[in-house]
This record gives C-alpha cells, sequence and structure tokens, in this order.
C-alpha cells in the first residue's frame, strides 16, 4: 500500500540538558544512546548540555552554567536542594517549550530526599569538615513541586530505550509510549518466573513502575522499586506481603526509602510496616 | 491438527495404544525434530517447570515435582524420576500461540510516499509435548476467540494451525488445581494428535499413547513401542481417575455464571480489592486471557514505523482509558471486570466458561488471591440472604 503525503518540513528542534542535585547518570544516558547519538545529532540541536562540553576553549566560554534559550525540548535531571537551583529552576521554565524531568532525583527528590526525614543540620555536621560552607535547603524536592512539568520519565537511571522514545514522540508530535503499570508486566512478557512465588524473594514489582524491562527478577533478584510506584500502587497488600517474606518493620521501610523515598505514594509505608509488625493503632 | 479437529478429530487408529519405555520418549523428541518441528516442552529453569523449545527428551524435567499453593511454587526433586508428575507451571502455551510481543507491520517513507509492509508470516511448525487437559482446553478457548467469529486473527491462525498437540494426562495434580470443577481434566478431552500416560511402577517408567489424529498415527507408527498390556492400561486409567479425586481446589456447586451475575454488589469485592496488587500477574499466567495493546513505534527521524501487538490486562488501568480516564479505576472494579468475565460473561460472549482450572492464577499471584476461594465467598454470600442488588455498582 503506499500513500502520497506532502513534502516533509524539518526543523531541528534546539534540545538543553540540566543538571540540578544528581549524580549525572540519568545525563550520561543520552550520551550511552552510542548508536542512535548520530541519528539524534541530526534531528535534534544539542544547544546545552555541559557534560558534553569542554572545559577550555572557545565552547567553555559559549556553555554556561544557565543557557539563554529559548529551547524546544529541555531534560532536566536532579532535584533542587540549595535556593540557587530553587531560582535557576523558575530560569530553565521559562526558557523551555517543553520541560522533561529524567531519573528519580527530578521526578521524586533522588536518593537525597532522605534527609527530608531527618535533620539536614546534623547530617550536615556529621558529614563536612566544615559545615559552615555548606548551604542547603531543609528537603530535596522534585522539579515539579517548583515547576509545571510536561513529562517525568522514571528511574535510577533511566532506561535508554525510554529516553529515546521521548524524544522521538517529542518530534513527531505524538504522546511518549511509557506504560505505568507494574514490572510484573514486564516479567511476565519476558517470561521470567516471578521471582516472590518460585523462591520467596521479596520484590517491589508489583507496586513499581515499569520502564527498565524488569532486570533484576531476570537475575534472580527482587526489584528494588529504582522506577518508583506504579500507578495507583496498593500498598498496604504489597507491605503485608513483604512482611510475610520475611522482612521485619525495618526492613520495609527501608526498602522504600531509597532512590524515590520521597514519593508522595509511599508516605503510608511507615504506618503500614507498624501496623504489621504491631497490629492496628489502639 | 486444525482448530476445528475438535469437531473432526478421525478417531485412533490403534484404540488400545502402544506403550513405550523412556527411550521412545527420546526418539519422540527426535522424530518430531526430523519431520520439521519446533519441539516445545517442559523444562527446568530458573526454579520453575518453564515452556521452552526442546532439541532433547533430556531436557524434560525426569524426577522433577512441583509444591503449589496460593502465591507459591516450588520445585522437588521426586524419587521416581517422572517427567510429567507436575502440574502447571508459570507459562502457558499462549506464550508461543499468542506471543507476549508481535510486531504487525511496518512503514517507510520513501522519497515522499509511505509504503507499508506486512510482517512476513513465516510461523515454525510447533510440536507441544507435555500439553495438559486444562491446557488442550485453554487453547480451544483461545481458537474460538482469536479465529472464531468476524474477526480473526490471521498471525494466531498461522501459527496455531500448523501445530502438533502431544497431551499428557494428569497424574499428579497440584494443591491449586480445580480442573474437575471446570470439566476439562485430568482425562484429554478432544483435539489432540497424540495422548500419554506416564506410568512409573514395579514394571517400569512407560507411557501409554494414542493416537488421536492421521499425523498422530503416522508419528506413533515410528516410535519404538509395543501394543498396550491391559496391566498398563489399568494403571495408567487408575492414576488419572485417582487424580480426579485429589484436586486440590474445587469451585464452589453453582452455576458460575448465574453466581457472577448476581453478585455484583457483593461487598466480598471490597475485600478482595484490599488484597489485590492490580500488578496482571493472573491475567498474563491465565491461558485463555488473550486481551492485547498495540503500539505505535516510531524512529527519530520520523521515517521508519512500526506496529506492535503487547499482552495487556484488565488490571492495567491505561486498559480502559477512553475519553477522560479510565473506565475501570478503582481495584474493586478491575478484579470484578476479570473473575466476572472469566467465570460468567465470557459465556455471553464465547459460549463458554473462560477458566479450565488450571490454578495458575492462584499459584503466580504474589499475594495468593484464589479464584475458587473469591468464588466460594461469593455463593456464600448469596446463600447467606443476600439483598437483592438495585444497581450494578460503579
Amino acid at each position: 500500500m503506499v500513500t502520497e503525503l506532502g513534502p516533509v518540513i524539518r526543523t531541528r528542534p534546539a534540545l538543553a540538558v540540566w543538571k540540578f542535585a544528581s549524580c549525572d547518570g540519568c545525563q550520561l544516558t543520552l550520551l550511552d544512546c552510542e548508536d542512535e547519538l548520530l541519528g539524534l545529532a541530526e534531528c535534534v540541536r544539542i544547544d546545552h548540555f555541559l557534560e558534553m562540553t569542554p572545559s577550555e576553549g572557545a565552547d567553555a566560554q559559549r556553555a554556561r552554567p544557565a543557557g539563554r534559550g529559548p529551547y524546544d525540548l529541555s531534560l532536566v535531571e536532579g532535584s533542587i536542594t540549595t535556593a540557587e537551583d530553587a531560582e535557576r529552576i523558575q530560569h530553565v521554565r521559562r526558557i523551555s517549550r517543553y520541560l522533561v524531568t529524567i531519573g528519580a532525583c527530578a521526578t521524586a527528590g533522588g536518593i537525597q530526599a532522605l534527609r527530608n526525614f531527618a535533620d539536614v543540620d546534623e547530617f550536615v555536621a556529621a558529614v563536612y569538615a566544615r559545615p559552615e560552607y555548606i548551604a542547603t535547603l531543609e528537603t530535596s524536592t522534585a522539579i515539579s513541586a517548583h515547576v509545571p512539568v510536561d513529562f517525568e520519565l522514571r528511574g535510577c537511571p533511566i532506561d535508554r530505550r525510554q529516553l529515546l522514545e521521548v524524544i522521538t514522540a517529542h518530534l513527531a508530535g505524538r504522546r511518549p509510549r511509557i506504560p505505568s503499570h507494574s514490572v510484573c508486566f514486564e516479567c511476565k512478557r519476558r517470561g521470567t518466573p516471578c521471582v516472590t512465588v518460585a523462591h520467596g524473594t521479596a520484590c517491589l514489582g508489583p507496586v513499581t513502575h515499569a520502564g527498565c524491562g524488569a532486570i533484576c527478577p531476570a537475575y534472580g533478584r527482587g526489584c528494588y522499586g529504582c522506577f518508583g510506584p506504579s500507578s495507583r500502587p496498593n500498598l498496604r497488600s504489597m507491605v503485608a506481603q513483604l512482611r510475610r517474606d520475611g522482612m521485619s518493620e525495618r526492613d520495609i521501610q527501608r526498602v522504600f526509602r531509597t532512590f524515590n523515598a520521597a514519593s508522595p505514594e509511599y508516605a503510608p509505608v511507615p504506618d503500614l510496616a507498624a501496623e504489621e509488625q504491631h497490629g492496628p493503632p489502639a | 491438527m486444525s482448530a476445528d479437529a475438535e469437531v473432526n478429530g478421525s478417531p485412533p487408529p490403534v484404540p488400545e495404544g502402544l506403550v513405550m519405555g523412556k527411550d521412545g520418549m527420546a526418539v519422540l523428541v527426535d522424530v518430531l525434530i526430523r519431520r520439521g518441528f519446533t519441539v516445545v516442552g517442559p523444562t527446568v529453569r530458573d526454579g520453575a517447570i518453564v515452556l521452552a523449545r526442546l532439541l532433547s527428551a533430556d531436557e524434560l524435567p525426569y524426577g522433577w515435582g512441583v509444591e503449589l499453593e496460593a502465591g507459591r511454587y516450588r520445585l522437588r526433586e521426586r524419587t521416581d524420576g517422572a517427567a510429567f508428575a507436575n502440574a502447571a507451571g508459570p507459562q502457558s502455551w499462549k506464550s508461543f500461540l499468542h506471543p507476549a510481543r508481535v510486531r504487525e507491520w511496518s512503514a517507510d517513507r520513501v522519497e515522499g510516499e509511505v509504503v507499508f509492509t506486512a510482517e512476513p508470516a513465516d510461523p515454525p511448525r510447533y510440536a507441544f509435548l507435555g500439553v495438559r487437559p486444562c491446557d488442550l482446553r485453554a487453547i480451544a478457548v483461545q481458537d474460538r476467540v482469536l479465529t472464531g467469529g468476524t474477526y480473526r486473527d490471521p498471525g494466531y491462525e498461522g501459527r496455531r494451525f500448523g501445530t502438533l498437540l502431544i497431551v499428557v494426562e494428569c497424574t499428579e495434580p497440584g494443591a491449586t488445581c480445580f480442573c474437575v470443577s471446570m470439566g476439562t481434566g485430568p482425562a484429554a478431552g478432544p483435539g489432540y494428535d497424540l495422548v500419554l500416560t506416564e506410568v512409573v511402577d514395579v514394571h517400569g517408567h512407560r507411557f501409554w499413547v494414542r493416537s488421536g489424529s492421521e499425523e498422530g498415527a503416522e508419528i506413533l507408527a515410528e516410535l519404538p513401542a509395543r501394543p498396550a498390556d491391559p496391566d498398563t492400561r489399568e494403571t495408567a486409567r487408575a492414576g488419572v481417575t485417582a487424580a480426579a479425586d485429589r484436586m486440590g481446589r474445587t469451585m464452589p456447586e453453582a452455576d458460575l455464571r448465574e453466581l457472577m451475575a448476581g453478585t455484583l454488589d457483593a461487598p466480598r469485592w471490597d475485600d478482595v480489592a484490599g488484597r489485590c496488587l492490580t500488578c496482571g500477574n493472573c491475567t498474563m499466567v491465565c491461558p485463555t486471557c488473550f486481551c492485547t495493546t498495540t503500539e505505535d513505534v516510531t524512529d527519530l527521524t520520523g521515517d521508519h514505523a512500526e506496529r506492535w501487538r503487547l499482552w495487556d490486562s484488565c488490571f492495567d488501568l491505561d486498559f480502559s482509558h477512553l475519553h477522560g480516564g479510565p473506565v475501570r479505576a478503582s481495584t474493586r472494579s478491575r478484579y470484578r471486570q476479570w473473575m466476572t468475565h472469566k467465570l460468567g460473561t465470557w459465556y455471553d460472549q464465547f459460549g463458554s466458561s473462560g477458566c479450565v482450572g488450571c490454578g495458575r492464577c492462584i499459584v503466580w499471584c504474589p499475594v495468593g488471591i484464589d479464584i475458587t476461594e473469591e468464588a466460594a465467598a461469593l455463593h456464600d454470600w448469596t446463600r447467606s440472604g443476600a439483598p437483592a442488588p438495585e444497581t450494578e455498582g460503579e
């Protein structure tokens, strides 16, 4: 079948990559798109990406932490942990047409959001020799807590194929194909026997957002929840199951306190875990 | 064998069947491969008896049994060396006939024109070795869904119609099996090319084999087998009869279709919704669940596009996403949709039950939700003076 179309009008949208509080792993996923990188560079103009800009010479002059813009597509990595970054994300939003957060830090606050459950001054005093040099916020928050976000890509780190899908969908003007169901779908589709049922291994897969391709269970390990909560997770039932799989109240609290610790969906976990261990509150 | 063989199944030419030993099983796999079949059967992998391509009968799970419970599956070594003394594993044959991911077509933009290319239909000829009677029925159910009626799935037809079905009757049901309640086992119903019953006793390890089609009879003629002696036949039959009395689960004694239609407002749905993770495992392991989603994929240039079909599930919020949001947003409505379709409205749609009693949904539910227990609870509710439902709830 052959369909006649009009001439294809292509523009090269301007892409920017931004870093906030993060480990760089998610933006490096862009460079990890080895086979597709040249094709990508033909489709978008990578205007701002400090990670792949030389630190010396003419390019270094051009590359400023806060680019001028405007950019058609901004990929934002990292969470907001300082007053400066809280300002800078406002600037990034102003100069970005379409803003996508990439990874658990930008989407949920990252592992550094553990500070949200403790006293940040104590942390600073314990970690740094000269705490007075450190100026930081009391919390680590997701980008969406500061500015409107057009799409949130999950994962710690993000999945390379999903990142390409988000960029491709943006170029085609369609919705990205990023399902929000559980990791169990991915295990079943690839034929991995359930590690909880077949081995008694505790696994967060049933309440975790798909996207990684169910890597850990394929190697006999339980899901760690790198991609954060799936849509409307039943945490009460999941916590009860983790208890049956042998986890203590403390273990259960900790297994949810990782890369997506500050996800609002996980907020009831400590109470649910306590209830499982000690019975419902009087 | 074609899907309508259930109707036209030719009578087995050797009604009494033949008997062969383990060496016969080895020859059977070799004969199938020589005849050009891709042989798929049970084998041990990742702590479970999975279905995979077999290159030799040595890969069969000789000496492995399983211990099943709601939300629990464990391999157990058996001293008798039997290959088929184990109940359903994590996959069903739909993984091959109705695969999890299928590319349907691709399209390319060439000099301003879009050229569509259909996916080449060149399926392997499968020989399924070790199909259980419940799964044989499940294949017949999917045949009706995917090849009966107005909307036929040519991809399924292509994979299915060349497939040779070698059934093994059940002598060792699991604690989660209820094929007797669903009328699907443990003896084989019609539709097979060959049927085997495994016997291990003081007289040795052997298989009683009968054919159910011409091709089955041809293959049987190539095996090192002798006419079945009355003792083997009797022992085999007794093993299958005994299995019927050892079902781990039963459905309530009720018309399940009426039970589903009459309990849409039962409080039990809230109870099960409290436990259900909506993870979708039950639908993925179910041998009859057939729902899929369609995904269109484009490459970076926009010059190449592909349409893929993937297994989907009524437990996925996106599955019922229409204009404005999902139709079945609550867990209650999603679990109820699955169970009432499986046991009730499947009759209206396809003329049979959608459940064959294999018990996979019970075993592979991470939190051990048991469809027989849920049905029993609904049945109890109707008998304990449930109020007549006024509306259909959500």
